[in-house]
């Protein structure tokens, strides 16, 4: 359904901070995959997902959907396709706006926007009971101020936000790398609740290798802006930690530079 | 003795001359004169109060402060102007006024969007552009008459009573469709544009598009302003808008400030930028009436303007300063341990 096409993306070409992040990078994902993603830091990883969603061009190369060509399309456009949680908390809401009016403005993703009202009243009752199971205690806050929720409670939202409107394939940066580790796992088991219900093919970037491989059917390393590795079914649930580290080694020929990653090894 | 006697009788003089200056104050200022001159003062307040409200539109909603009104507002005086003198009906010709600015904010956002301009200075270019497109639509005049004995004029200073009855039926006509328009998916789409610009564009929203809607929306009703602007005060001039945004920005603090805890709804918060520039046009009548030179009124405004800008910037460093203490109470205990 997703497919790569030998993708390069060059940040500051000619000057002195010129980067490579991304270095031929190829990658075939089938309806209802649900990727992995680990790597070192500066990998390319994010880079990947912004080149999906069209944050900006890619030097050459195509990213393909569901037989349409995406790779000349506007970042607003391709969102018709995607549900996108990020890193930051506070990339993936609108802090000015309420609750309801982030979800209904998610609700209109893809679609044309009209002088209709932002939010219809029975559309209210469909949030209210989409927070309840949340079980966050946002059900009885539809018009609060996102800005005034903590950063889990953004980020479960942003979840429910990139996953209203049905996307072909959901796009999780990091996303609960900066919550703490209660929230986090509430939010993980939160995502992997959406993505079965909905059976969803998803890429999720994590720093946790434990998590990368219990989650999904699907594994792949990134390093130097393109895959290494990448490893599924039967293969993939067999794989310890260990392994992924001594895999690193041996292809990349280094240490798995990301200390952040050794150590959430546990 | 004696240096510390020369001292003493250079203060008495001192005092003397600051004494004289306040007794002149006091003459000055005639209670009387004040609240005559005070319904002026709100008629002129509401018409900025208008202008106001588009300020808030790209101040407030789009988070940017667009400098294309200090043209705009004198586009819309020169473009009522040359209508309502080749005899255009008054109500066509703000509506030609509004249309004048619109394409003054569209302008704008072209530059600003297409040609990658950052926004003030994508303002500054149009502003500029303005100066002699003004002066052009005047005919190469920098100041054209419109006289009320002539000319069937909605609002003037001659009549103010009915001048403010006007101009605030405009106000709550603006008021009320920004509500509902503001209510709307495509007013909800402009406001996630200004609030989180990735959110928007990850949620299928052109934020190029919805820029220029909101520039476009915010000069519309600047130059409205200035159509009625120019009836009130009953001619049009080029440099009629110069410092507009000082003053449009002015009314939206004083607005938020006084009335911020109270107006939580949209509509209100627009209100109070209206009431906003009434507040300031008492206070700048107050103090011109306390012997301020007009001519430092500029002056005297951008001061104001700065000084409210910078009370939620200090309050904030303040309030981040006492969350700093206990930490370093803590490191210091750890050093000491
Ligand atoms: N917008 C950008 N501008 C310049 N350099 C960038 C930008 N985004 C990423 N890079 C660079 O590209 C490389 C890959 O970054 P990224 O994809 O964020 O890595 P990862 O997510 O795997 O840690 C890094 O060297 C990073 O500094
Ligand atoms: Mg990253």
């Amino acid at each position: 359904m997703l497919e790569i096409k030998g993708v390069y993306k060059t940040f500051n070409r000619g000057t002195i901070n010129e980067k490579r992040a991304l270095s031929d990078l190829n990658l075939h994902l089938n309806e209802g995959d649900f990727v992995t993603v680990i790597g070192g830091n500066g990998a390319g990883k994010s880079t990947m997902l912004n080149v999906i969603a069209g944050v900006f061009p890619v030097d050459c190369g195509q990213i393909i959907i569901d037989g349409q060509d995406l790779t000349k399309l506007s970042e607003h456009k391709r969102a018709k396709h995607l549900g996108r949680v990020f890193q930051d908390p506070m990339t993936g809401t609108a802090a000015d706006m309420q609750i309801v009016e982030n979800l209904a403005l998610a609700s209109r993703r893809g679609k044309h926007r009209t002088l209709m009202p932002g939010v219809r009243s029975k559309e209210k009752n469909i949030y209210r009971e989409m927070l309840q199971s949340l079980d966050l205690g946002l059900e009885t806050r539809l018009t609060s101020k996102v800005g005034l929720l903590s950063g889990g409670q953004r980020q479960a939202i942003t979840l429910l936000m990139a996953t209203l409107k049905k996307p072909k394939l959901l796009l999780l940066d990091e996303h609960t790398a900066a919550l703490d580790p209660k929230t986090a796992h509430k939010v993980l088991e939160l995502t992997e609740e959406i993505v079965a219900k909905d059976k969803l093919t998803t890429i999720m970037i994590t720093h946790n290798m434990k998590d990368a491989i219990s989650i999904g059917n699907r594994l792949i390393m990134m390093n130097d802006g393109h895959i290494i590795y990448d490893v599924s079914g039967e293969e993939k649930k067999k794989l310890t930690t260990a392994d992924l580290l001594e895999k690193f080694k041996t292809t990349s020929g280094g240490e798995l530079d990301n200390d952040r990653m050794l150590l959430s090894n546990d | 003795m004696c240096i510390a006697g020369g001292h003493f009788v250079r203060l008495l003089h001192f005092l003397e001359e600051k004494m004289n200056l306040l007794a002149s104050f006091i003459n000055i200022f005639n209670p009387a004169a004040f609240v005559a001159s005070l319904p002026g003062a709100v008629a002129q307040g509401i018409i900025w109060g208008i202008m106001a409200v588009g300020v808030y539109i790209t101040y407030r909603i789009l988070d940017i402060a667009d400098l294309t009104v200090d043209g705009s507002l004198g586009t819309g005086g020169a473009v009522l102007v040359l209508c309502v003198t080749s005899g255009m009906n008054i109500y066509l010709a703000l509506l030609l006024a509004f249309i004048a600015g619109c394409l003054a904010g569209l302008a704008t956002g072209i530059f600003h969007t297409c040609f990658g301009i950052p926004p003030i200075l994508a303002g500054i270019l149009t502003q500029l552009s303005l100066y002699s497109i003004n002066l052009r639509i005047l005919g190469g005049k920098a100041n054209v008459a419109l006289s009320v004995d002539r000319y069937d004029l909605l609002v003037t200073l001659r009549y103010i009573p009915k001048t403010i009855l006007i101009c605030s039926i405009f106000a709550v006509v603006i008021i009320a469709v920004l509500y509902w328009f503001f209510g709307t998916e495509v007013g909800h789409s402009l406001r996630a544009t200004g609030s989180n610009r990735n959110m928007a564009r990850a949620n299928g929203i052109n934020t190029n598009v919805n820029s220029i809607i909101a520039l476009v929306l915010s000069n519309g009703l600047v130059a409205l302003a200035g159509g009625l602007l120019s009836q009130y005060q009953g001619f049009a001039d080029v440099n009629m808008g110069r410092g507009a945004i000082v003053i449009g920005l002015a009314a939206v603090i004083i607005g938020e400030v006084i009335f911020g805890k109270i107006f939580r709804n949209f509509a209100l918060k627009l209100l109070a930028a209206v009431l906003g520039g009434v507040i300031y046009y008492i206070a700048i009548t107050f103090v011109l009436r306390l012997g301020l030179n007009s001519n430092d009124l500029k002056l005297f405004t951008a001061i104001v303007v700065a000084l409210f800008l910078g009370v939620p910037f200090w309050k904030s460093m303040a309030a981040s300063r006492k969350i700093r203490k206990p930490d370093e109470k803590t490191t210091g205990g750890a050093e000491n341990a």
